[in-house]
């Protein structure tokens, strides 16, 4: 792994440039620290930094670009006449990459000489079935042009990987001479460094930017292609959902969108009603001794993993509801109204219990915000603990209330496991919550998982799918927190 | 004095005798009251029936059951050119070892004084499909045993231990092809002999995964060593990131347009779903950058992104926590900005930066959804990596992603692994969490 390697030998250059920079720094203040304008050990971060930082970065920019720049360079290579009726340059490219590791890989086990790989021709050789020795599957027939576009990206790769090992190199070894030269004892060496430092912090912090806006760019991109092979107005207005891996699926959000909603609706019913009780159970009426064992033992359930909600609805609950609703005469109610273990009401109130401990201790702290001045008024005024809490306590924490709802219901709606393994795989429009219905997070796992296609609309729409619940999340999460932060100024 | 009284009784408002309204009113207040008691009543019985439900459907996984038998090594069938060639003793595959299984099973049954109409096969069949597997192991690494009687402890076949452990009954087997009631009753029989044992399971924490027709043998070791990969990554990169970007915010950041930018995004990626992260690894670590799919690596780096948020407003609390005298303290003797953070408020902080850091690894522990989609479910986590390198790169699964994998399966026995990992995965999360709160408790100082 050569990247590794360069990556290792840039630190321990580092190190080395450290001891060697303290070294010269004392040795030009002919040993008396004292006599130095830093600290000894900056002029060796000094000399470490100046080396390893810009190296650093310009690997991790040339990671990060030459795929796009090689992308470019290879699909100019491929005529528009060897792209195939309905399928895209995307699709295409994919397969050159997918030779184009193929042949490394055949090159690194041995089983195919460089040379040879590269020069290889398509109608001389089966390359499939050469590939398919070093055990690369490659989907169709290698044809003359994907051969010869993934020889060249092999080229440029290989031009590109060495250069940047070169030029990181060249950078960092510039770096460390330089800033070996320049340490001297009235070198400004705390300053530099701290300069440095700071920019790390803030690059640090940057970072969060940097996800969403990758978040954002990796589903918007796949996002357009897919809208290119699919149309949006189907997609946002259709009404089935019946994927087809041979091609012509109907794609559309709405019968998932209600699956997500009804069942985020009777978490919240189960949620919201018994999450609030107890908030204003525990802060106004409940002694020290309960709220100090109640409240973290509440809590213990939002700590509890997704996956553990998710086999006791799939496990526990769903056949509990079936005993009640189902199976003819043998059930409980004798009544044949639910068929199998994964059902609307069963995910929907095992993520309403995975919800408790969120209104709960979210209420809690808005319910403790209101101040106390208001409960001393309505209680002087002769209202009973309980007219109190319903007519002045509730309404003036409501704002927070509902924002801490909005919180919960977007928390539903981007839940994972639960629904994977509780909510089923049908997608369809009814009323009736002993069916099983499907959500948008389900059908992004089930569209990635397995063997993808990300050339085929039946896999890109999971990045239109994410898009949209992104989009969802993010705009109730906005919602709540404007919410919130309007009803805390009121009282601050 | 009597007089006002009837006055006021007559007027129903004596504050010895309750009034109407007044009765009305504090059964409301008493309704009321009743109904937070249930509300909270109701959340602590979930919890009861949610733990109870795992520790008494998971802990059968922890017992597994056992057939001792005596195999007789024969050298005729195991190494036939006698020269006790380890390459000709390899040559014998699986297969050539199963006749040697049905002998030393009919032999074991005769050995306890069992009378039974089944033939060698079926006999044979209590035990695992492992069974050959184990045998031939055990052979190749020691091939000089060849000829003599070794005894043996095979796994049951997961029916048998299926049975022994109530899951499984004579009604229930009816159309079932991989036992039948006279095998039951053989396994009574063998049972009140002590041929057939049942005992504590180390292969279960420590083992591998296996294949779907043999649930018996399989462990979730192998994606503990995943899940412990991925705890690496996601600490070594969220720990000092987190870090680094709390402090520039608490500490540096100036009041301008990019600090109000990071900070509304920090707050919104606490919030955004899981498995938009898995998305997002999908696209960027392996679709882009060409990251192995299933690797430890990929799976720490999503979960560090997830975990970042978590860390950072833990650590920014920590930091707040520090008084500004300590910061002004520094100042006054001399130390630059930078060194009043990193030589005196950060180890101040350091406590509540551990505790934060330890929740949000719990939490990264626990998560699942991201991983399914960069391919750490649906494969057999058998082989355990022998390094960092294959560590962090090699296909693994995690935890999480191995319990959903066992609640995938078909065969039941399969639940009962998936409960029982979720008792470890638990465990791991309790000791967290509970290092977390002594932490807090023994190094939380009050200014």
């Amino acid at each position: 792994m050569p990247l590794l390697w360069l990556v290792l030998i840039l630190i321990a250059a580092s190190i080395v440039g450290f001891f060697l920079g303290r070294q010269r720094a004392l040795h030009t203040a002919d040993g008396n620290p004292r006599d130095l304008h830093s600290l000894p050990s900056y002029y060796g971060h000094n000399v470490a930094f100046t080396g390893l930082l810009p190296a650093l970065i310009i690997l991790v920019i040339w990671v990060l670009v030459q795929p796009i720049i090689i992308d470019n360079r290879v699909s100019n290579l491929i005529p528009s006449t060897a792209i195939p009726e309905n399928s895209t340059l995307g699709l295409v490219m994919s397969d050159v990459r997918r030779v184009a590791d193929g042949l490394d890989h055949a090159v690194s086990e041995g089983s195919l000489s460089s040379e040879r790989a590269s020069a290889l021709q398509a109608d001389k050789t089966d390359v499939r079935a050469l590939l398919g020795e070093s055990g690369i599957a490659v989907g169709n027939d290698v044809r003359p042009e994907i051969l010869s576009a993934a020889q060249k990206y092999r080229k440029i790769n290989h031009v590109g990987s060495s250069v940047m090992t070169a030029l990181v190199l060249l950078i960092a070894g510039g770096g460390f001479i330089y800033a070996y030269s320049v340490t001297h004892k009235d070198f400004r060496a705390r300053n530099i460094v701290e300069r440095g430092v700071l920019g790390l912090l803030i690059l640090a912090a940057s970072l969060a930017i940097l996800t969403t806006v990758g978040i954002v760019l990796s589903m918007f991109f796949e996002t357009l292609n897919f809208f290119s092979l699919h149309s949006w107005k189907d997609f946002y207005l259709g009404t089935t959902w019946a994927p087809n891996f041979r091609g012509d699926s109907d794609l559309s959000i709405l019968p998932l969108l209600w699956g997500t909603l009804y069942i985020s609706v009777i978490a919240l019913l189960v949620a919201v009603p018994i999450g609030l009780f107890a908030a204003v159970y525990l802060s106004e009426y409940a002694n020290n001794t309960v709220r100090s064992f109640a409240k973290p033992l509440l809590e213990i359930l939002a700590g509890i993993p997704t996956i553990v909600y998710g086999l006791f609805a799939l496990l526990t609950v769903g056949p509990a509801l079936v005993t009640f609703f189902g199976q003819g005469n043998n059930g409980i109610l004798g009544v044949e109204w639910m068929a199998g273990a994964t059902s609307v009401l069963t995910a929907g109130v095992v993520m309403g219990i995975m919800l408790i401990p969120f209104v709960s201790s979210l209420s809690d702290d808005i319910i403790n915000a209101v101040p106390q001045t208001m409960r001393d008024g309505s209680l002087g005024l002769g209202a009973t603990k309980s007219e109190t809490i319903r007519q002045v306590v509730i309404p003036a924490a409501l704002p927070g209330i509902v924002g801490a709802v909005l919180l919960a219901a977007s928390r539903a709606i981007g839940e994972t496991m639960i629904v994977v393994m509780g909510a089923g795989a049908i997608a369809k429009f009814s009323l009736n919550p002993l069916e099983s219905m499907t959500t948008i997070t389900t059908r992004i796992v089930s569209q990635l998982t397995g063997d993808t296609d990300f050339a085929s609309p039946e896999t890109l729409v999971a990045f239109a799918l994410g898009l949209t619940l992104f989009v969802l999340t993010l705009g109730l999460n906005v919602l709540a927190l404007y919410i919130v932060r309007k009803y805390r100024e009121q009282y601050d | 004095m009597s007089d006002t009284s009837q006055t006021s009784s007559r007027q129903g408002s004596s504050l010895l005798e309750l009034s109407e309204r007044t009765k009305k009113r504090n059964a409301a207040e008493a309704r009321f009251r009743g109904y937070g008691m249930t509300a909270i009543a109701i959340g602590l019985i979930m919890l009861m029936i949610l733990v109870f439900t795992i520790i008494s459907k998971g802990v059968g996984a922890f017992q597994q059951t056992f057939v001792t038998v005596q195999v007789e090594l024969l050298a005729d069938k195991l190494d036939k050119k006698g020269n006790r060639n380890l390459d000709d003793i390899k040559k014998v595959t699986t297969f050539g070892y199963s006749p040697l299984i049905r002998a030393a099973a009919e032999t074991s049954v005769e050995q306890a004084g069992i009378a039974t109409d089944l033939k060698s096969k079926d006999i044979a069949g209590l035990l695992s499909k492992n069974a050959a597997a184990t045998l031939r192991e055990y052979v190749v690494s020691n091939p000089n045993q060849i000829g003599d009687t070794v005894t043996f402890r095979f796994l049951a076949q997961s029916r048998v231990d299926g049975y022994l452990k109530g899951r499984v009954t004579r009604e229930s087997i009816a159309n079932d092809k991989n036992i039948s009631v006279a095998q039951l009753d053989l396994v009574d029989q063998l049972v009140d002999a002590g041929v057939i044992q049942k005992s504590f399971n180390l292969a279960f924490i420590f083992g591998s995964d296996a294949s779907d027709a043999r649930p018996e043998a399989a462990g979730i070791g192998v994606s503990m060593l995943g899940s412990l990969f991925m705890m690496m990554v996601v600490l070594v990169l969220a720990l000092p990131i987190g870090v680094a970007a709390s402090i520039y915010l608490e500490e540096f950041a100036p009041q301008n347009w990019l600090t109000d930018i990071i900070e509304v995004n920090i707050a919104n990626l606490a919030a955004v779903p899981s498995i938009v992260f898995g998305i997002l690894g999908l696209a960027v670590f392996i679709n882009y950058l060409h990251l192995p799919t299933s690797a430890p690596l990929v799976g720490g780096l999503v979960l560090t992104l997830m975990t970042l948020p978590t860390i950072i407003i833990s650590t920014r609390a920590s930091l707040k926590a520090v008084p500004p005298s300590i910061r002004d303290a520094a100042l006054g003797v001399g130390a630059s900005k930078m060194q009043a953070v990193f030589h005196h408020v950060l180890p101040l902080a350091a406590p509540g930066i551990l505790t934060g850091t330890i929740i949000g690894l719990a939490q990264a522990l626990g998560e699942t959804a991201p991983l399914l989609l960069i391919g750490m479910v649906g494969f057999i986590a058998s082989n355990a990596p022998d390094g960092l390198a294959s560590g962090l790169l090699s296909p693994n699964s995690a935890m999480p992603a191995q319990i959903y994998e066992w609640a995938k399966r078909a065969d039941p026995a399969f639940y009962e692994r998936a409960w029982g990992g979720i008792i470890i995965l638990l465990v791991f999360l309790i000791t967290m969490n509970t290092i977390a709160v002594i932490l807090r408790r023994r190094f939380e100082r009050r200014w």
